[in-house]
C-alpha cells in the first residue's frame, strides 16, 4: 500500500516545529508501524536528508521508549498496543495519516516526535519505592500475600511508563502513572508501611513537574497500551485523602 | 598466557563464604570518597548502581535510552530461577549448580556457578521485599513454573512480564539512591570508549546523545554492565539499540573477548515475515509447559494443522528427548527445529517455522487457564501474525537471542583491566556454551546485588581514592581519538546506510556462524566481513551533523563495531574446533546429530587480546577443572 504522511518535525526544544509531507511507498500489511517508518527513513538517509527521529528500542510493546500520536490518539487507535505492536494491516491504501510527538507541558519536545519525560523518573525518584536495603530481608514467603492482592498489584505495576496518560489527558495529568504506582504498592503488605508518605510526594512532585490534575475524562484508561484501569486513580485518591487525615507526609 | 580465574581453594560450598571473609573492607567513612561508574541500567547495572549507592559510594551510572527504566532486561518474559524447593521436588543448591554446568555443556567456571546457585534464593527474597508481584498460589505463597533442562520447578514468575517486574524492582532502588544524592544518573549517554591510566580503568569517554557533547568522567572503578551483542546477527530478540560498543572498546583498550562464539538461538520466536523485518520477537520459553512442538510427517504437507491427524504429527522433541520432551534446552530444541526444517518438514511461509500446539492444554486445563498463564504472550503473537493461538497453533523458529561469550573476568568480575568489572550478559563466566532459561535474570541481579557489592570494595581498599580528574593525557586522548572517529564517519558520505551494511553483516552472520558452523563457512566468513568492512568505511551515508541528537551518528557508530566484532566471533568459532552447547561444528556430531565435544583439547575458556586494528588478535587461554560435576556427554533423552 502507499500511504501519505505529515509528520511533526523540529530541529530542536527552542525551534518551531511543523508537519511535512512524506509518501510511504509499498509497505506491505505485515510491516509494524515503525517499520513502515524504517522505510521511510531510510529513503531518507539514501537521498542525504535528516531521518525523522522517534523513540524506540524493545519494539515488543514492553519497554516504554516508543512515544508518537497517530491520527490524534496516543499510540494509533488499536487498543491496547504501543506504537511498536501496531501492524499497518490495520491501514489501507492510500491513507493520509499523521504523526506527531506527546504534548505536554512536562513533556517538552527534544527533536521531532521525540520529547523528555525525564519527569515521570523524578516522580519515581520521589518516592516510588519501598524503602528497603539490598540484604537483610526476610524470606520471600514469611509474609503471604493473599492471590487476588498480588494480582491487583501485578495489575497496576504493568505500567511501562511510556507517558501516554499524559499525552492523551486534556489536562496533562500523570495521574495515572501515579497512581498505578501508588496503587501496586499500597496493595502489597511490603509497600503498605510507606504508602501514606508516598502518595503525599509522588503528586506533590507531580504537581511540582507541571502536569495537570485529573477530572475525570478517563482519556488516559484509554490510550493505556497496558489497560492500566481509572480505579487505580481512586485507589490514588482514597490513599490521599486517607493519609491527609493522619498528617500528610509526615506520618 | 594461561589464564587465573582466581577461584579460592576448598569445598565449592565454602569457596564463596570463605573469600567473603578474605577480601577486604572499604569502611563506611571512607566509601564516600570512592567514585564508581556504572554503564548500563538493566537488571546488572541498576541492581549494582543501587547497591553501591547504599553503601555510601558516589556513583554515577550511564544508559543510552532516556529512563534507566527502558534497558532490554525488561523484555524478558518466562522468569527467574532461585533454588528455594519450595514446591519439595528435590532441588537444592547443588542441583542448580549442576543443571546449570551441564546446561552449559561444561564450558563454564564451576566456582562462579555455584555461588550463583547459592545467591540464587537470596534474590527471590530481595525482590519480594522491594514489591515485585511474583506470581503466588491461593494461599499466598510463592508459586512456581519449569523451565528447559530442569526437571524441577524452580522457576518464580510475574506474568508473562518477570524481567520488567525484577527491573522495575532495581529501577525502584535505583531511583531511592538518586534521591538520597548517592548515584547521579545520566541517561541518553553513550559510552564511547574506556580511558586506561596506568594499566588500571580510570574512566569513561562518552557522548551526550541529545547536545552530541564528547566528554569524560573519571573514576576509581567502573562496571560495565552492557549486555549482550546478539544485534551483530541483525535481527535477535534484542533491543534496536543493544550494541557490542562498550565491551568492544573496552577490549580495544586491553580488557580480553573471551569466547564470543557462544550465541544463544532461542528456538521459539516468531517467524521472520519479510526484509523489512525490524527485529525478532521472542515467545516465552514457559510456553513449552503446556505447548507441545511439532511437525508434519509428510514433507510438504501444506493442510491446515487441524487437518493433520496426530498419527501424522512428529512430536520431535518428546521422540528424541522423552524425558525431557519440550522443555529440553535451549541450543538442542533449536537445532531440531532447523533439522526438521533443513529437512523439509517446516511450516508456513519458506518453511521455516514449526509448530507450538496447545490444543491439547487447552482441552485438559481449559482455555481459561491458559488465558491467565499466557494470555500476554497469546495477544502479542496475534498482534504480530494476526493469527488466534488459542484457535490454531503458534508457528515458532529459531532467533538469536543471548551472548553467553563477553569480557573475561576472574571470580571478582574483574576483568583482565585492574578496575574494569563486567557483569551480567555482558561477561562470559556462568552460562558455559549455553544458557538455560530464566538463568539470565538470576544473574544479571546475583552480579549486581550480591557480588560485586564485596568484590569491589576488595578493589578499591587495596588502590585508595583517586582525586586526579579528567585532566589527564589519557582522558584527553581519548576525547580527541573519539571526536576524530566520529569526524571521519561523518566525512565518508558515501552512498548506502549504516543499516544497509547491518543487514548484510547479518545475514553473513547467520547463514555462515549460525546455529552449525563449519570450518568452510567460517573461513567464508572470514573473508567477507573484512571486504564488507573495507565497502563501509568507502561508502556509508550518515546524514546530519554531530553536535546534535543524530540517530544515524549512533547507529553508524554501533554497525561500525559489529562490522570488527563479527570477525572476533567467527575467529573463536573456527578456534574452537570442537561442537559444545550453542556453537555447533559440522565436523563434530555424532550419527543422530548430537554435539561432540573435545574435552582433551578444548576444555578451556578462549579469552583473545586486542593487538592492533589489523593484526590477529593474540588468544589466552583459562583451564576449565570440574572437580564437583563429572564431565559426561550431555543426555536429555
Amino acid at each position: 500500500m502507499n500511504l501519505t504522511l505529515y509528520v511533526w518535525r523540529q530541529s530542536g526544544p527552542a525551534a518551531a516545529g511543523r508537519l511535512e509531507e512524506y509518501r510511504a511507498k509499498d509497505i506491505t500489511a505485515d510491516m509494524s508501524f515503525l517499520e513502515m517508518l524504517d522505510v521511510v527513513n531510510e529513503e531518507l538517509v539514501r537521498s542525504g536528508r535528516e531521518p525523522i527521529a522517534f523513540d524506540h528500542d524493545c519494539r515488543e510493546g514492553i519497554c516504554g521508549m516508543c512515544s508518537q500520536v497517530i491520527n490524534g490518539v496516543p499510540h494509533g487507535s488499536q487498543e491496547k498496543t504501543t506504537v511498536c505492536q501496531l501492524h499497518m494491516r490495520h491501514f489501507h491504501d492510500g491513507d493520509t495519516i499523521y504523526i506527531e510527538p506527546w504534548r505536554a507541558k512536562a513533556f517538552p519536545v527534544i527533536k521531532d516526535l521525540i520529547v523528555d519525560r525525564s519527569s515521570l523518573d523524578r516522580i519515581m525518584q520521589s518516592g516510588g519505592y519501598v524503602s528497603v536495603h539490598t540484604g537483610g530481608v526476610p524470606d520471600g514467603n514469611a509474609v503471604l500475600i493473599p492471590k487476588a492482592d498480588a494480582d491487583t498489584a501485578m495489575d497496576a505495576a504493568e505500567c511501562i511508563g511510556c507517558g501516554a496518560c499524559v499525552a492523551a489527558c486534556p489536562n496533562g495529568s500523570a495521574m495515572l502513572f501515579v497512581a498505578a504506582k501508588v496503587a501496586h504498592l499500597a496493595t502489597l503488605p511490603q509497600g503498605r508501611v510507606e504508602a501514606a508518605r508516598r502518595v503525599c510526594v509522588m503528586t506533590e512532585e507531580m504537581l511540582k513537574e507541571g502536569f495537570g490534575n485529573c477530572s475525570n475524562h478517563y482519556e488516559c484508561q484509554a490510550a493505556c497500551p497496558k489497560g492500566i484501569k481509572v480505579k487505580f486513580i481512586a485507589r490514588l485518591n482514597r490513599e490521599f485523602i486517607r493519609a491527609q487525615l493522619k498528617g500528610g507526609k509526615d506520618t | 598466557m594461561i589464564l587465573d580465574g582466581k577461584c579460592p581453594s576448598g569445598p565449592i560450598s565454602e569457596k564463596w563464604e570463605r573469600h567473603r571473609h578474605e577480601m577486604k573492607l572499604v569502611s563506611p567513612a571512607n566509601k564516600r570518597k570512592y567514585r564508581i561508574i556504572v554503564v548500563g541500567t538493566g537488571l546488572a547495572g541498576s541492581s549494582a548502581a543501587a547497591t553501591l549507592g547504599e553503601l555510601g559510594y558516589n556513583v554515577e551510572a550511564f544508559c543510552f535510552q532516556d529512563s534507566a527504566r527502558r534497558a532490554h532486561s525488561i523484555a524478558a518474559q518466562g522468569g527467574i530461577n532461585a533454588a528455594k524447593d519450595y514446591p519439595n521436588d528435590g532441588d537444592s543448591i547443588f542441583r542448580l549448580f549442576h543443571d546449570t554446568v551441564k546446561g552449559g555443556d561444561f564450558r563454564s567456571r564451576e566456582a562462579n556457578v555455584y555461588r550463583l546457585a547459592e545467591v540464587s534464593g537470596n534474590i527471590i527474597d530481595q525482590c519480594v521485599a522491594q514489591g515485585v508481584p511474583f506470581a503466588r498460589d491461593y494461599a499466598g505463597y510463592l508459586d512456581n513454573r519449569s523451565f528447559g533442562g530442569a526437571q524441577v520447578s524452580r522457576t518464580f514468575y510475574a506474568r508473562g512480564q518477570t524481567g520488567q517486574q525484577l527491573l522495575l524492582g532495581a529501577y525502584s532502588a535505583l531511583s531511592r539512591q538518586v534521591r538520597a544524592g548517592n548515584v547521579r544518573l545520566y541517561p541518553r549517554t553513550e559510552m564511547l570508549d574506556l580511558v586506561v591510566v596506568g594499566g588500571e580503568a580510570k574512566g569513561i569517554t562518552v557522548r551526550d546523545m541529545v547536545t552530541g557533547k564528547i566528554r569524560c568522567h573519571a573514576a576509581d572503578a567502573v562496571c560495565l554492565c552492557t549486555g549482550g551483542y546478539m544485534n551483530v546477527y541483525y535481527l535477535s530478540t534484542n533491543a534496536m539499540g543493544g550494541n557490542v560498543t562498550a565491551t568492544y572498546r573496552a577490549y580495544k583498550r586491553g580488557a580480553f573477548f573471551a569466547n564470543p562464539c557462544y550465541t544463544q538461538i532461542h528456538p521459539t520466536c516468531i517467524p521472520v515475515t519479510g526484509d523489512h523485518q525490524a527485529k525478532l520477537t521472542l515467545m516465552s520459553e514457559s510456553l513449552r509447559n503446556d505447548g507441545r512442538v511439532w511437525v508434519p510427517k509428510i514433507r510438504g504437507d501444506r493442510r491446515p494443522p487441524h487437518e493433520i491427524p496426530g498419527e501424522e504429527r512428529d512430536y520431535y522433541l518428546e521422540r528424541k528427548y522423552p524425558s525431557f520432551g519440550n522443555l529440553a534446552p535451549r541450543d538442542i530444541s533449536s537445532r531440531a527445529a532447523k533439522e526438521v526444517c533443513d529437512d523439509g518438514h517446516g511450516v508456513g511461509p519458506g518453511g521455516r517455522g514449526v509448530y507450538l500446539d496447545f490444543a491439547g492444554a487447552i482441552k485438559r486445563l481449559g482455555e481459561d487457564t491458559i488465558r491467565q498463564r499466557y494470555g500476554n504472550l497469546f495477544e502479542m503473537y496475534e498482534r504480530i501474525t494476526d493469527e488466534n493461538a488459542y484457535k490454531q497453533p503458534m508457528r515458532i523458529y529459531p532467533a538469536p537471542h543471548y551472548a553467553m561469550g563477553g569480557l573475561w573476568v576472574d571470580y571478582n568480575l574483574q576483568s583482565s583491566i585492574p578496575g574494569l568489572f563486567v557483569l551480567g550478559e555482558a561477561n562470559f563466566s556462568d552460562h558455559g556454551a549455553n544458557r538455560l532459561g530464566a538463568s539470565a535474570l538470576m544473574q544479571g541481579l546475583g552480579d549486581g546485588y550480591f557480588i560485586i557489592p564485596y568484590t569491589i570494595a576488595h578493589y578499591l581498599a587495596q588502590s585508595g581514592p583517586d582525586a586526579a580528574g579528567t585532566g589527564r593525557p589519557e582522558f584527553v586522548r581519548s576525547v580527541e581519538e573519539t571526536e576524530a572517529s566520529i569526524k571521519r564517519l561523518l566525512s565518508i558520505n558515501g552512498s548506502k546506510t549504516a543499516n544497509e551494511f547491518h543487514r548484510e553483516l547479518g545475514g553473513i552472520m547467520w547463514e555462515q556462524v549460525g546455529m552449525t558452523r563449519s570450518r568452510e563457512s567460517l573461513e567464508n566468513a572470514l573473508r567477507r566481513i573484512p571486504e564488507l568492512r573495507a565497502e563501509f568505511w568507502e561508502n556509508v551515508r550518515v546524514p546530519g551533523g554531530e553536535e546534535d541528537l543524530n540517530q544515524e551518528l549512533e547507529k553508524v557508530g554501533r554497525v561500525a563495531d559489529f562490522l570488527d566484532f563479527a570477525e572476533l566471533l567467527a575467529r573463536d568459532a573456527l578456534h574452537r574446533n570442537e561442537s559444545c552447547g550453542s556453537h555447533f561444528r559440522m565436523e563434530h556430531q555424532t550419527e543422530d546429530g548430537e554435539a561432540v565435544r573435545d574435552d582433551a583439547n578444548f576444555c578451556h575458556v578462549a579469552a583473545w587480546q586486542f593487538t592492533g586494528a589489523d593484526r590477529e588478535p593474540e588468544l589466552h587461554k583459562e583451564q576449565l577443572s570440574f572437580e564437583n560435576v563429572r564431565l559426561a556427554v550431555r543426555s536429555y533423552r
